[in-house]
């Protein structure tokens, strides 16, 4: 039977991972590792492309294309970009680069940095099993810390969480 | 004057509750800590932060755009 509280007595939270470029990256990042400094328990599912978030080697890019909300501060004004010139190769990598900066600039913490946060406060990973299988991934490409779960293994710990998020 | 002192300035969300949290750790129960802030939104997250987690927020300040909140170390 499900418990209204987890094992250690807080309150729980918990984050479906779906996205993987830069800018969907943040979300459920900064709301697991703050929902961990306020003492709950945290528990994210990686899965389709979320799971890349948990490769060693995490470098999220952004892309513009079909993205018309994306408008950058840029010479006093707020840019978009055309989809006709997000398609242009090297587009979105010079996007990338820009959000970056401007993320510096402004003290924005990087995607790396609130990973390791999450792993520091022992926020539980799980990535889907079958994500793996599809994408060919194991977790020898992972960095140390996820468990492999699939749909129950989520369902299980969303019926004693007070919040449940899909990102 | 608050026992141990945290220069958060030029950090965004949510980079001043968890630096504040970890800092926490080196707290003892009863003490207090300063922390220095120029996140507009750190005001409401360090209130919500407070009453979430049982700490006591003592004061809270704004002088020329730099945030100054006193938390006592409850749990």
């Amino acid at each position: 039977m499900a418990n209204e509280v987890s094992a250690s007595g807080a309150k729980s939270m918990t984050l479906i991972v779906t996205k993987g470029t830069l800018d969907w990256a943040y979300p459920p990042f900064i709301l697991a590792t703050t929902a961990a400094a306020m003492g709950l328990d945290v528990t994210m599912f990686f899965t389709f492309y979320g799971l890349p978030l948990l490769l060693k080697e995490l470098d999220p890019q952004l892309s513009s294309l079909g993205n018309p909300a994306m408008k950058m501060p840029m010479l006093g004004a707020h840019m978009g970009l055309p989809n006709l010139v997000s398609m242009i190769p090297g587009v979105d990598r010079a996007a990338t680069t820009m959000m970056k900066n401007l993320m510096k600039k402004k003290g924005v913490a990087s995607i790396q940095e609130l990973r390791q946060l999450a792993v520091e406060a022992d926020v539980r990973l799980i990535a889907c099993q079958m994500t793996m299988d599809l994408f060919e991934y194991t977790l020898a490409d992972m960095i140390e810390g996820p468990e492999l779960g699939g749909a129950a293994t989520y369902i299980e710990v969303a019926t004693r969480s007070q919040i449940n998020l899909f990102i | 004057m608050a026992d141990h002192s945290l220069d958060l300035k030029g950090l965004n969300c949510p980079l001043p509750i968890l630096k504040t949290k970890k800092a926490l750790k080196d707290v003892a129960v009863g003490d207090t800590l300063e922390v220095l802030a120029t996140d507009p939104g750190s005001t409401a997250d360090f209130a919500a932060f407070c009453r979430i987690t049982g700490n006591e927020l003592l004061e809270h300040a704004e002088e020329g755009g730099v945030y100054r909140f006193v938390l006592r170390k409850v749990t």
